[in-house]
């Protein structure tokens, strides 16, 4: 298996973190949004954005790039920051989130954001749609990857099980599947709505490669990648243990923390810890 | 004059031209969900298995994975019967495909009365009404075989959204072979001063019928076939409206959200006249053969007359 190389990890640490204050920030300034889904997947982002996506940013729809269906469309602002770190727009321009006429709307929306490579929202639909992406790939006999992510709730819509079943068929090796694993949705936690079980057994069994890590490790993040790029003729899908709010002290698994408002006090403290946290 | 009925079935006209045009351009993809024999599409799964994708029974996943090839720059067909479209998975049709600019040929079969013998449960009364309220949608309905053949083409390169109302079955036949259509062009199939009939899909045929019984009362029915429910041809409209000062609308759906609807925005907000809307009049559909149902739910020619002749009382009397 390979493993990240302790210098790479720092440096993905680092830009996990550059993830988080940026999110942090960029929610913060309009006071309410999609602050709990976000920091779960930060890690996430950083190791796709920071080691193992094929991306161009001057360039977002180069011909070439590897894709990143955000089907959890509301973790946008987590991607925005992502997009603006790695030079897609100017950070600036996460201030703007969910203004009149932005260009970073709550969920993520092929075209209005460089970088943004499909539009999601409606839980479900970015699976399906990151499965015909993958098939495109393959009808043209390219190599480029295609990432989705999907949420825990998410996987209780009807849509994600078509998905499942169909990807799994597919058996496309140009595709990895994540599920943030946070245990939480809107209404409250997981287990007490309408419970998953075993998720990793379902998808096993329905003919994928099933890995489960933790969705804060970069290094284990990134070794589960370079396992499902390893396991050819199967669908991929990497189930991350997370914690909904991660990070974040006033979110980090509270209750109803999927939408949440908040003081700029609240923000600053968050950044206070967080830098803190960083320079330990 | 009698119709001839085609000896073609106009999803096989519809496909074998797919077909002929895929062997031209490799990113043409066919998706069906399940229905690849009723449809046809079995047929090009057999000429071009690697460019067809039988998705199973899974209607929104169908459109969802349409969507992605068509980010990837792919032409995708996808099928199943209009109900099954524009109810299961309209969600997706709205996000996936339209809100995101994905270019999907969204290919709808069995419209209205049609679906005859799977009943109230597949009939798609509603699914005009429904995809016209989508933004950048074009809606089309061809009406027999030298129109399903022409706009095949069209339709794949159109920029935008399409959805495509097939009716399966052998058309009776309207157009002489070579006639050329515009995607958001009526056509005028015969002319009249007293009242416009204004007719979609089979309705068409019986729209002509309407007006040879109206000539023999003395009526001069002109009849118009409205094949794009959206963009409409509002240009068209309106002159029939100042022209004929009565229209009736004929469609294989129900009256509310159709082609009537439609007609009736055009008119209201440019040239009011007495209006009459022939279709399901608010129904839900039932089982049973098409003669049958077309009678059940007042949609012959006669039915037609009728209302022809109540919309130029309302003009005689300027209500």
């Amino acid at each position: 298996m390979n493993t990240v190389q302790a210098s790479d990890q720092k440096r993905l640490e680092d830009f996990a973190h550059q993830i988080r204050v940026a999110t942090l920030k960029e929610l913060g300034h309009r006071g309410f949004g999609h602050l709990g889904g976000a920091m779960s997947v930060v890690e996430l982002l950083a190791v796709l954005y920071g080691g193992v996506m094929k991306i161009n940013p001057q360039d977002p729809n180069w011909a070439e790039r590897d894709w990143l269906v955000l089907s959890k469309g509301h973790a946008g602002p987590a991607l925005y920051a992502t997009l603006a770190l790695k030079g897609y727009f100017p950070e600036e321009m996460l201030l703007t989130l969910n203004e009149g006429g932005t260009k970073l709307p709550s969920h993520a929306d092929r075209n209005l954001t460089p970088g943004v490579d499909m539009t999601t929202g409606s839980l479900g639909q970015g699976f399906s749609t990151g499965l015909g992406v993958a098939l495109g790939h393959k009808l043209d006999g390219k190599d480029n990857f295609v990432y989705i992510v999907l949420g825990d709730g998410e996987c209780q819509e009807g849509q994600v099980w078509e998905g499942v079943l169909f990807g799994g068929n597919a058996k496309l090796d140009n595709l990895i599947v994540f599920v943030d694993f946070n245990k939480q949705q809107l209404d409250g936690f997981v287990d007490d709505i309408n419970p998953l079980g075993d998720l990793g057994a379902k998808w096993e069994e329905f003919g994928w490669h099933v890995q489960k890590v933790d969705g804060h490790n970069v290094a284990e993040i990134y070794a589960a990648i370079e396992e499902a790029k390893a396991a050819k003729g199967k669908s991929s899908v990497i189930i991350l243990d997370t914690i909904k709010g991660k990070g974040c002290h006033f979110a980090e698994a509270v209750e109803l923390n999927h939408h949440m408002r908040f003081t700029q006090e609240q923000i600053a403290e968050s950044l206070a810890i967080l830098e803190g946290g960083a320079s330990s | 004059m009698t119709l001839i009925r085609d000896d073609r079935a106009m999803k096989d006209v519809y496909i074998d031209t797919l077909i002929k045009l895929a062997s031209e351009d490799k990113n043409i993809v066919v998706l069906d969900a399940d229905l690849m024999n009723s449809n046809s599409t079995i047929r090009f799964m057999k000429t071009y298995p690697d460019r067809a994708i039988n998705v199973g029974v899974q209607e929104a996943n169908m459109i969802g994975v349409a969507a992605g090839l068509a980010a990837t720059g792919k032409i995708p067909f996808s099928h199943t019967f209009s109900c099954f479209n524009t109810r299961r998975a309209l969600d997706q049709i709205y996000m996936s495909v339209a809100y995101a600019k994905l270019n999907v040929r969204v290919v709808g079969t069995d419209p209205g009365i049609t679906a005859a013998f799977n009943g109230g449960t597949h009939m798609p009364l509603e699914d005009l009404g429904v995809v016209r309220g989508i933004p950048t949608m074009t809606v089309i309905e061809p009406v027999d075989n030298v129109m399903m053949e022409a706009l095949v083409s069209d339709v794949a390169y159109y920029d935008g959204p399409i959805y495509l109302r097939i009716n399966r079955k052998e058309p009776l036949k309207i157009y002489a072979p070579g006639t050329k259509f515009t995607i958001g062009k009526g056509m005028t199939l015969r002319d009249g001063d007293d009242v416009t009939l204004i007719a979609s899909g089979i309705m068409v045929a019986e729209a002509l019928h309407a007006a040879e019984l109206l000539e023999e009362q003395g009526v001069r029915a002109r009849v118009v076939n409205i094949f794009t429910l959206k963009p409409i041809d509002k240009d068209l409209i309106v002159s029939c409206a100042q022209e004929t000062g009565a229209i009736v609308t004929c469609e294989n759906h129900n009256i509310i959200n159709g082609l009537g609807s439609a007609v009736a925005e055009v008119l209201a907000e440019n040239h009011p006249v007495p209006l009459e809307r022939v279709g399901v009049q608010d129904f839900f559909g039932e089982v049973g053969p098409l003669d049958y149902l077309q009678k059940r739910f007042a949609m012959t020619a006669e039915d037609i007359v009728q209302k022809a002749q109540r919309c130029l009382s309302r003009k005689d009397k300027g209500v």
